[in-house]
């Protein structure tokens, strides 16, 4: 038996330049990562960016092509999935079907010669409130009450480190949100150290202490989840994470505090601590919600960005919010999000409106400026007809 | 379920409610029909003959082969007394046989189902490989087996320049030879249904199981074997049964001799040799009845109930 008492505590995990190569492909490049002991980290990126191999490698299910992995303090790179202090909630869950949840989440305490597996397993059970159905088999609980046998069945282990792969996926919404609080106090009661893997932005914002934001097989951003969403540092996280307005330009004038930026004519002022690059061209932005509707010009003052004037091209209520889609020439779209503050929409589509917002709230990224917009504006309904309209004439052209 | 598309879809629920299951009753009836008429014909006459036959008494100054329908109890004792050890025999070969072709079968089906998966065509190969020597007759390849086991072939020279083999030892006539024989011929059987239990196994529930302490010889044991536990159950009993009451390996133009009879040629003989219809039938009738009392207790204590 490799260990016969519970880990202390979390530990910390490292992992230092870890490079994983699939036949054809790269998963992860060169990876770094250091999660500190006790915290809840997630792991957060699209689908395909390396987030699930990473786990995967950290559980020990794949080997890496290069570099170390080090658990509190212990390198476990060449060490086995079943000799590693690290338990797993799996996205499909993967409960035996052959045994009872009681069994289940016995399993790993009776492989490690714990004492008194059943009564902990019980235990952990009520932690999840499951204990009255500890006697059915995983085929007779719901989707919900399933992955809450897969979280009792890993917790109760006591891993230095448990490793959450998108458990929360399968569930419905209501589900989700009250599994997500429940996460959340478990680790909190326990101190196990959490890497939890999602796509859910969202997710991850509510629940982690630390984020690191994924793309490609590396880490773009890391950070607390308020820091990640006020002050992306790239394009990808600014749009991944919640929405942005990105515009792109020239540094026209610098202060010992601010840079100036030129879009499309119109001075934007971005805070020089919160901007990455400092000269040439530049990509700022600034998210919807930070941003106010005017109907008149406003007038200039000092610490505030005026943008405009442009024409609403979209509106949609959603109750608590409203969501505008404007088009400002030379800057591309802009998108603003207003609290229903008045009494629905405060204008419609077609009216010419300027957006104002605060210099402290813009940011700068790291990356070129886009040559043009990025899309076409494109999302007009009688102009994809139009163009519909225009292919298909063209087509027809052609045969005769 | 089905019989509900002829019921009376349209009617008021009110005033269909006791004639539509007598209906139903009637169309299941009339499609079971056919079926009950062909077990009736092949299955319960035969059966219903064959204890009648095993009951018979033979005609008094008759020829050899001559008997009239009595109800000769003792038929049963005396083949019990006269053949026991032909029937430990059988079971005992069979036995070993099953274990045989398990010990083979599974790491085989394993290898191909679990192993193989990520290539398909090379599991597509190593399955019609499975079942390949279904192609020849298995006549023609016990017969082959005894030319290779024969007693001047390189095969048992060897084994006896190795001194495996005593100087004056034999390979063919002996239990060893009806075993082989036996799990040779059985191998498939045992392989295909447990490896359609392997090839569905979601190998994430192996994961789990490294993921939670157990090493891959204990995940085996707790999650790979019981989840495979349907596929071992339908392979033994596919080996095990044809294997007990199999004639053909232990009989002498085969892999067999004297020393090797098993029921099943003790069955034949009496049947076409000695002209004893009575003895050849009662003892078919003991097989049967012990097959399943065997075949009954294994299943319920393997806790597959759902498969009788």
């Amino acid at each position: 038996m490799p260990q016969v008492s519970f880990a202390e505590g979390g530990a910390d995990l490292e992992l230092a330049g870890i490079t994983k190569r699939f036949p054809g492909f790269t998963a992860i490049q060169d990876l770094d990562l250091t999660i500190p002991a006790g915290s809840f980290f997630a792991l957060l990126g699209p689908s395909g960016c390396g987030k699930t191999t990473t786990l995967r490698l950290v559980a020990g299910l794949e080997q890496p092509t290069a570099g170390r992995i080090v658990i509190g303090g212990q390198d476990v790179t060449a060490v086995k999935p079943h000799r590693r202090p690290v338990n797993t909630v799996f996205q499909s869950y993967a409960l035996f079907p052959h045994m009872t949840v009681l069994e289940n989440v016995a399993f790993g305490l009776r492989r490690r010669g714990m004492s008194d597996p059943s009564g902990k397993a019980h235990e952990a059970l009520r932690l999840v409130e499951l204990d009255h159905l500890a006697s059915r088999r995983p085929a007779q609980l719901s989707g919900g009450q399933q992955q809450r046998v897969a979280l009792a069945r890993a917790v109760v282990n006591r891993p230095a480190l448990l490793l959450l792969d998108e458990p929360l996926g399968a569930l419905d919404l209501k589900l989700r949100r009250q599994m997500q609080l429940e996460l959340k106090s478990i680790q909190t009661e326990v101190g196990i150290t959490f890497l939890h893997v999602t796509h859910d932005q969202e997710e991850a914002m509510t629940m982690a202490d630390t984020i690191a934001v994924m793309n490609r097989g590396d880490i773009e951003q890391l950070g607390a989840p308020e820091e990640l969403y006020e002050l992306p540092r790239t394009a990808f996280v600014a749009n991944f994470l919640g929405q942005s307005n990105l515009f792109g330009g020239p540094v026209t004038a610098s202060t010992g505090t601010t840079i100036t930026v030129d879009v499309a004519g119109t001075k934007v002022v971005v805070p020089k601590d919160r901007a990455q690059r400092h000269t040439g061209e530049v990509t700022i932005g600034v998210r919807p919600e930070k941003l106010t509707l005017h109907t008149e010009a406003p007038k200039a003052a000092a610490g505030v960005n005026v943008l405009g004037p442009g024409r609403v091209t979209d509106v949609s209520f959603s109750g608590v919010s409203t969501q505008y889609q404007l088009v400002v020439p030379g800057a591309g779209l802009v998108g603003v999000f207003a609290q229903n503050l008045a009494f629905g929409p405060v204008v419609n589509v077609g009216a010419e409106v300027w957006v104002s917002w605060n210099a402290d709230h813009g940011f700068g990224l790291l990356d070129e400026p886009e040559p043009a917009p990025r899309f076409a504006a494109d999302d007009d309904t009688a102009s994809i007809a139009v163009r519909a309209r225009h292919e298909l004439l063209d087509e027809l052209e052609q045969e005769v | 379920m089905a019989f509900a598309v002829f019921g009376p879809a349209s009617g008021s629920p009110a005033g269909s409610t006791e004639s539509a299951p007598r209906r139903r009753g009637t169309i299941a009836l009339v499609l079971l029909l056919p079926g009950l008429a062909y077990l009736a014909l092949f299955f319960l006459t035969p059966l219903i003959s064959l204890l009648l036959t095993s009951l018979q008494a033979p005609v008094e100054f008759g020829d050899i082969g001559q008997y009239q329908t009595a109800f000769r109890v003792e038929n049963y004792a005396k083949v019990i007394e006269d053949y026991w050890p032909h029937f430990l025999r059988a079971f005992g070969y069979a036995v070993a046989a099953t274990v045989l072709a398990l010990l083979i079968g599974y790491p085989l089906a394993y290898f191909i189902g679990v192993r193989l998966r990520r290539a398909p065509f090379l599991q597509a190969l190593a399955l019609t490989l499975v079942i390949a020597p279904f192609f020849i007759s298995f006549l023609l390849r016990t017969l082959a087996w005894k030319q290779l086991m024969a007693d001047d072939t390189p095969v048992v020279q060897f084994l006896k320049a190795v001194a495996i083999l005593p100087p004056d030892g034999h390979l063919t006539g002996t239990a060893f030879s009806v075993i082989f024989g036996l799990t040779y011929n059985f191998i498939p059987f045992m392989t295909l249904p447990i490896y359609t239990t392997l090839e569905r196994l979601d190998l994430r529930y192996l994961e789990a199981g490294s993921d939670l302490y157990a090493s891959p010889a204990t995940t085996f044991l707790r999650v790979t074997l019981p989840l495979s536990l349907p596929g071992i159950v339908s392979g033994t009993l596919l080996t095990f049964i044809p294997a007990a009451g199999d004639y053909i390996n232990a009989s002498s133009s085969f892999l067999g001799s004297a020393s090797t009879t098993m029921i099943g040629n003790v069955i034949e003989s009496n049947f076409i040799d000695l002209l004893n219809y009575p003895a050849a039938a009662a003892l078919s009738v003991l097989l049967m009845g012990v097959i399943l009392i065997v075949v009954g207790v294994y299943v319920r204590r393997s806790g597959t109930e759902d498969l009788v």
